[in-house]
């Protein structure tokens, strides 16, 4: 088992989550977060004053996943949430972290079984 | 009173002189006008007499004087339907009282203004504040509604509208609000005829104290977007209420009352100025107290530097176009009445606000690149601060033009002039009100036209014929000049009078939050709740 954490661009969630849907990720959380990293942010104008936003908007998707789940679900996430080709500074990472656990609170099972 | 008898005996000379009213100088002994013991017309004043002079001179240099007179006949005839001192009617005279009409509209254009104050001006300013602030920022505006009532009642309405010297009424005559009548025009003080009389006829003396009231209640209100995110509240709620008494009751006596210093329906005016809604009374001002709260506040913690946006502007757009909607009332409503100067005056209102909120985005567009939302609002509140005191007094082509001036000078100011100088006026209380208010003021003075308002010609010859169209046109009472003092004088009296009293508290109360507090944010520290609550 996988926790899988993704920050993207907020503007590919959609996307992002019809790609995790045709590989049958049809369980997620997600959360708004703001971060920065490499990517510079962007200028705001408030009645002439303008200011600089480095603190920039982002999603954040956590999914659980069994560890066959693991790759089709990074592909899915590369290939909706990479802006164009090439990509762009900006788009985000996926970190992936072992699981020690999982328990259905409804059931108590534990395990893949879980998930 | 003495004003209207001295006036129709005028009317009468210039009639005379002009051969206009044979009808009426062969009678002299029965005037159109309410009988009242003044000098009959029959053996004028000396002043009466230099008046005539002046008005024939004038007549001779307008070749309109004609036509001019008679409308202003005409217009003093129905502002003399009355009774006489002791409650006779005045034979020949038609029954004075209210006008359901006129009343009805003054009613409803109350409850606009207070709109504009809470939600309006609430929402606007309590958008532009960062969250852990809107609350705090809500209660300023909103405390207001209740503390200025407050004083209104006691003595406020009193002192601002009983007659008394040119600065000031006095605390007792209308002490609350009684001598205030409900279902008629007068008042039971000694004068009988209060200053909204004079200005309308129609309309219950009690309908005048509320809406007189709802304009102290937004002027206060509007300095709160000076020390907005860090003034404390219990300094904010002290110096509102000196400021009330220092400031705006006299300011209020001066332009509107019936002795008046400023107040060109005065006839013995020091400034004969014209402000049609308050223009120097609530804009210029305030606008004035806010740059001065600004300066004695100092700067919020980590301004200029740490970005402080707004953190809802919807609420923002909410406020500011409630504040474009009350504004009808504000201005339509200082017509007095429901009758062709309220429609102007509504018109030019309209007019001016969408042109400022067109020069404003226009001007950023081009200058910083992008047409913003707040832009367009900032804008049109500064077209509708701009158009205040002139609504009543020019063409509709003349609210485009004050309108989008008013739109690029205070663009330019709150982008330019505020970063220029240094000061933070959280919320540009200053930049539009202030800057905004006193070019309303000298453009009513550039742009004033007797064609539109028929009380400026009669009013203004009744003054001692000195602001006649004739001469005004001559050029030899400068109207703008007038225009001019009337606005040192405000901004001296409101600078001084809140530098002082902001001292005043600063050294007995202590004017801003501790630094701790400021960083949690008013909300909390101030009022001990949260507007967003995320665990509720």
């Amino acid at each position: 088992m996988k926790m899988i954490e993704a920050i993207i661009q907020p503007s590919k969630l959609e996307a992002v989550k019809e790609a995790l849907n045709e590989v049958e990720v049809v369980r997620l959380t997600i959360s708004d977060v703001q971060g920065f990293g490499r990517q510079k942010g962007h200028t705001e104008i408030y009645r002439g004053h303008e200011y600089t936003v480095n603190l920039l908007r982002k999603v954040k998707l956590q999914i659980a996943v069994n560890d066959e789940f693991v790759e089709p679900t990074v592909k899915a996430i590369i290939k909706a949430g990479r802006s164009g080709e090439e990509g762009k500074v900006g788009d985000g990472k996926i970190f992936i972290m072992p699981l020690d656990d999982c328990i259905r609170i409804r059931t108590g099972e534990r395990g893949p079984e879980a998930i | 009173m003495r004003r209207l008898s001295s006036l129709c005996t005028a009317l009468l000379l210039i009639a005379g002189a002009s051969g206009l009213h044979a009808d009426d100088e062969a009678t002299p002994k029965t005037p159109v006008v309410a009988a009242e013991p003044a000098p009959p017309a029959a053996e004028p004043s000396e002043a009466d007499l230099e008046l005539a002079q002046v008005t024939s001179a004038a007549m001779a240099k307008d070749p309109q004087a004609e036509a001019k007179i008679a409308a202003a006949t005409s217009w003093f005839g129905t502002y003399a339907k009355k009774k006489d001192k002791d409650g006779n009617d005045v034979p020949g005279s038609l029954e004075t009282g209210i006008s359901a009409g006129d009343n009805a509209w003054m009613l409803v254009a109350c409850a606009l203004v207070l709109l504009m104050t809470a939600p309006g001006l609430a929402l606007f300013y309590g958008g532009l504040v960062r969250q852990k602030n809107v609350l705090g920022t809500m209660m300023q505006s909103f405390i207001l509604m209740g503390i200025v009532t407050v004083i209104w009642t006691v003595f406020g309405f009193s002192m601002a509208f009983s007659s008394g010297n040119p600065f000031f009424g006095d605390f007792s005559t209308y002490a609350f609000l009684k001598g205030v009548v409900w279902d008629d025009v007068l008042a039971t003080d000694a004068n009988r005829y209060p200053i909204s009389y004079d200005y309308a006829p129609t309309i219950s003396f009690g309908v005048f104290a509320m809406f007189q009231l709802m304009f102290a209640i937004i002027t206060p209100a509007l300095i709160t977007g000076a020390f907005a995110e860090r003034m404390k509240f219990s300094a904010m709620v002290v110096f509102s209420v000196l400021w009330m008494v220092v400031v705006y009751l006299p300011m209020a006596h001066m332009v509107w009352g019936v002795d008046g210093f400023f107040n060109w329906w005065n006839a013995a005016a020091t400034i004969p100025a014209f402000d049609f809604a308050g223009g120097t009374v609530v804009h210029i001002s305030s606008g004035v107290a806010a740059l001065m709260c600004a300066l004695f506040l100092g700067k919020r913690r980590g301004y200029p530097n740490r970005p402080m946006p707004p953190h809802n502007l919807v609420l923002s757009f909410i406020g500011a176009a409630l504040l474009w909607f009350g504004w009808f009332g504000f201005n339509g409503g200082s017509a007095l009445g429901a009758g062709g100067l309220a429609v102007l005056a509504f018109a030019n209102t309209q007019i001016a606000a969408a042109a400022a909120a067109v020069a404003w985005v226009v001007a950023e567009w081009l200058l910083r690149g992008k047409p913003t939302l707040l832009g367009g609002i900032s804008g049109c509140v500064a077209g509708l601060v701009a158009i205040t005191p002139a609504c009543g007094f020019v063409t509709p082509g003349s609210a485009l033009a004050i309108g989008a001036i008013a739109g690029f000078i205070c663009f330019g100011s709150v982008t330019y002039l505020k970063r220029m100088l240094g000061y933070d006026d959280a919320l540009d209380a200053f930049g539009i009100h202030g800057v905004g208010g006193i070019w309303g003021a000298i453009a009513t003075g550039l742009f004033l036209n007797v064609d539109v308002n028929a009380a400026v010609p009669a009013l203004t010859m009744f003054s001692g014929g000195s602001l006649y169209y004739g001469k005004i046109v001559a050029g030899e009472v400068n109207v703008v000049m007038n225009q001019i003092m009337a606005v040192l004088f405000t901004v001296v009296l409101s600078g001084v009078g809140s530098a002082v009293i902001l001292l005043v508290v600063k050294l007995v109360l202590g004017l801003r939050t501790t630094a701790d507090d400021e960083e949690r944010g008013i909300d909390l520290t101030q009022h001990g709740e949260e507007a967003y609550n995320p665990a509720a």
